[in-house]
């Protein structure tokens, strides 16, 4: 596998190699020098056409953990802000002899054009409403961390659907680990069609919430309201938002989960994401392990054991990998 | 033009009287004689015709030339050049150039520069000021220039009121209004069609019904004024079944559907690559088979390009940042012959002399082949296969979804006013 793109280039079983690896580098990340010479040589850039600081410095520091070289292309004070196109910026960064592209945009697709043009491996760091693969494969460390396996849980998305690539990455990734998905929106904020999404859809958070292993609370951006999609923030919050009274509701074992950042009063009250059954803070560290697995599988010598390996045949042990890569890893995180 | 007989010989014609074998020969812009065997005395250019079909050019009712404004992706000549390797000796150039053509001086230029080109080169006015929906443009002065239709393409008129009134002013005037139809306050912000691919890769939707309400809403001022009204591009299988429905009620309409509408879905958007965004978006699997069922039963009368060149760095932006619009001159032919199942000369009719009689040109294209007519012909190779080769297109730009390709359908020799300006698949100048 050369690019991650979506989380369907992965796949279920690509999705369990993420995992396993990430158990590696979560242990790496524990280590008083948490650093590995994995990709000692290699240079990650990071291009950045939306602001995302917490993404940007979570591959950021997943790259330096790995010892490889970061670059930050700052798209503000950069040619872009001249008028350079996104073919002549990508071949020029490219010139420079990088081996991948860390890339956020707010137009759905351009990872998929970029990955088109250059050589180096390219990273999807979200791309408009459509994918945030990274954020998928976090989530569903966080899910397996706390509760041991993903698959025949109940997970609720709550809230802007229609406009988050979380959402849509998130989707995949559950269903293909097993899960079974609903959404929870009113139709303003889902998809206009959900023909092939495997999910089933509410309309009212009280209706399934007490059914939940997993509530997964979006962002709600302020703006919908002036877009005529919800009424009023206070509307959305009485109807959708994960409350002190409504959290009191939902099973003890159950995982409240948000991508950040959150808007405290809106989706969820401020004293919710102190819960013990929280498990926000978790998804911000895993990030960094997860996105040290993957940027390790397309750049180390991992880079050959995803995608081509004939069925059944283990990994190769690699060197210069963490310890544990070589045994496969344990099951659970 | 040319003064030296021309003889196009071996060919089998097919124009509106229907088909026999025949050839044809040509002088100073006329045709001079059809007759199953003419003799080629000394001097005479003899075009080879066998396999092919002779027929009257085809006409393009709605292709962007570009110029004024635009140069940089298509210029009267490069594009009257696509047509004419195309098969057309006849296209209408879209008035959404910069300036627009909405007054005289605009449509004077682009008429000027198409005396030059090699396929006869007719404009549309806008309907209003600037394509602005705001005041009618001086609808009779451009009348006056030859000017017979009439739209602000790219964009439709919003405000019913004005519609309603350019519709009474231009029927007066015996023009036809041509609507691009989209509600765009129900399509604001689309880029694509609205559906199950645009939700599943999180690009913004334009609905359906953005196009048909424009329809429903033009078939009532239609109805009111009692004035002609085209519809551009019709694109889902609702404004089919209006425009169907509206013909059997008598009302004066008529309606033209673009090849990529029959060929393509909004499934392509699934690369991202914005060679397949377009205006009104591909649709879906059901809309592409109700335009052909429309262009079959008669729904629809004409195949329009649309032909829409824009630069390659244009379309090397984000699918959302690029402009909608895609090549069509040089594969429109073939697309039709190969895709719709329909007999040649259905497909004819929907190419050259139904679209004629739209544009008001039918006295000089689409005309039956026999002699005193002038001469604007087109030698269709039904059996030439091609493989879709975007730097060889004639367009100054490359946005063709076709690329790699294999068409079957190619014109053999175009003839434009008596001049041979295609031969054997080689534009002459």
């Amino acid at each position: 596998m050369r690019h991650l793109l979506s989380v369907a280039d992965l796949g279920a079983d690509g999705i369990a190699e993420v995992l396993r690896l990430t158990d590696s580098f979560v242990e790496v990340s524990g280590r008083a020098i948490p650093k590995v010479p994995a990709l000692r040589g290699k240079t990650v850039v990071s291009l950045f056409y939306e602001d995302s600081t917490r993404t940007r410095l979570s591959f950021e520091t997943a790259a330096k953990r790995l010892s490889a070289d970061t670059m930050t292309f700052s798209v503000a004070s950069s040619s872009v802000s001249k008028g350079e196109s996104l073919r002549d910026t990508v071949e020029t960064i490219e010139a420079m002899g990088i081996d991948a592209i860390v890339l956020r945009h707010r137009s759905a697709g351009v990872p998929w054009r970029v990955a088109s043009w250059v050589r180096a491996s390219v990273l999807n760091a979200g791309d408009g409403w459509h994918e945030h693969p990274t954020q998928a494969l976090l989530d569903c460390y966080t899910i397996r961390a706390r509760r041991g396996v993903v698959a025949g849980l109940r997970i609720g998305i709550v809230g802007d659907v229609k406009h988050s690539r979380v959402a849509r990455s998130d989707v995949l990734a559950f269903t293909a680990l097993g899960a079974e998905v609903v959404l929870v929106a009113p139709p303003t904020l889902l998809p206009p069609s959900l023909e092939g999404w495997p999910v089933t859809v509410a309309h009212r958070l009280d209706d399934v919430l007490g059914s939940l292993d997993v509530v997964y609370l979006l962002r709600l951006q302020r703006e919908r309201t002036t877009e005529a999609l919800i009424p009023s923030l206070r509307e959305y919050r009485s109807v959708y938002g994960l409350t002190a009274q409504r959290v009191r509701r939902l099973p003890a074992d159950a995982l409240v989960m948000h991508p950040g950042p959150m808007n405290r009063g809106v989706e969820i009250d401020a004293e919710v994401a102190g819960d013990p059954r929280s498990v926000i803070t978790a998804q911000v560290t895993n990030g960094v392990a997860v996105r040290m697995a993957v940027l390790y599988l397309l750049l180390g010598a991992g880079s050959d054991l995803v995608g081509d390996r004939p069925a059944g045949e283990e990994p190769a042990p690699v060197v210069a990998a963490p310890e544990r890569v070589a045994v496969g890893g344990p099951e659970r995180g | 033009m040319a003064e030296r007989t021309l003889v196009i010989r071996g060919g089998t014609v097919v124009d509106v009287t229907g088909s026999r074998r025949a050839d044809v020969a040509i002088r100073a812009g006329l045709i001079t004689a059809v007759d199953p065997a003419i003799e080629a005395g000394a001097g005479v250019r003899v075009l080879d015709a066998s396999g092919c079909v002779v027929t009257p050019g085809l006409v393009d009712l709605h292709t962007h030339l570009r110029e004024p404004g635009r140069e940089e992706a298509e210029t009267v000549e490069t594009g009257s050049r696509a047509a004419a390797l195309g098969g057309y000796t006849a296209l209408v150039a879209m008035p959404n150039t910069e300036p627009a053509i909405d007054c005289a001086a605009v449509a004077r230029q682009v008429l000027d520069l198409g005396r030059e080109a090699v396929c006869d080169v007719h404009v549309a006015g806008a309907i209003t000021i600037g394509r602005e929906g705001r005041r009618l443009s001086p609808m009779a002065e451009l009348a006056d220039l030859g000017v017979r239709l009439f739209t602000d393409d790219g964009a439709g008129v919003q405000d019913a009121r004005l519609m309603r009134r350019a519709l009474e002013y231009a029927g007066a005037l015996g023009l036809t209004l041509a609507q691009h139809c989209e509600d765009e306050a129900l399509a604001a912000g689309g880029h694509m069609h609205e559906g199950a691919w645009s939700s599943r890769l999180g690009l913004p939707g334009i609905p359906a019904e953005a196009e048909e309400l424009m329809v429903m809403r033009d078939i009532a001022l239609c109805r009111l004024t009692g004035a002609r009204v085209h519809f551009l591009h019709v694109s889902t299988s609702g404004s089919v079944a209006m425009v169907g429905a509206a013909k059997a009620q008598g009302l004066p309409v008529t309606a033209e559907a673009a090849p990529h509408h029959f060929t393509l879905t909004d499934a392509e958007a699934r690369s991202f690559d914005p060679v397949y965004k377009v205006n009104p978006p591909l649709r879906t699997d059901a809309d592409v088979a109700a335009v052909r069922r429309g262009l079959a039963d008669g729904a629809i009368d004409a195949i329009a390009t649309d032909h829409a060149p824009h630069s390659q760095e244009a379309k090397e932006a984000p699918w959302d940042e690029a402009p909608p619009g895609m090549l069509g001159l040089e594969t429109a032919f073939a697309l039709a012959l190969g895709g719709l199942g329909l007999p040649i000369e259905r497909v004819l009719a929907l190419l050259s002399w139904q679209p004629a009689r739209i544009a008001g040109i039918d006295d000089r294209h689409g005309a039956p082949v026999e002699g005193g007519r002038p001469a604007n012909l087109t030698v269709l190779d039904p059996a030439a296969t091609w493989v879709v080769d975007p730097e060889r297109l004639a367009s100054r730009s490359r946005n063709t979804p076709y690329a790699g390709r294999a068409l079957t359908g190619r014109a053999r020799h175009t003839v434009c006013r008596g001049e041979a300006v295609v031969i054997d698949g080689v534009a002459q100048r």
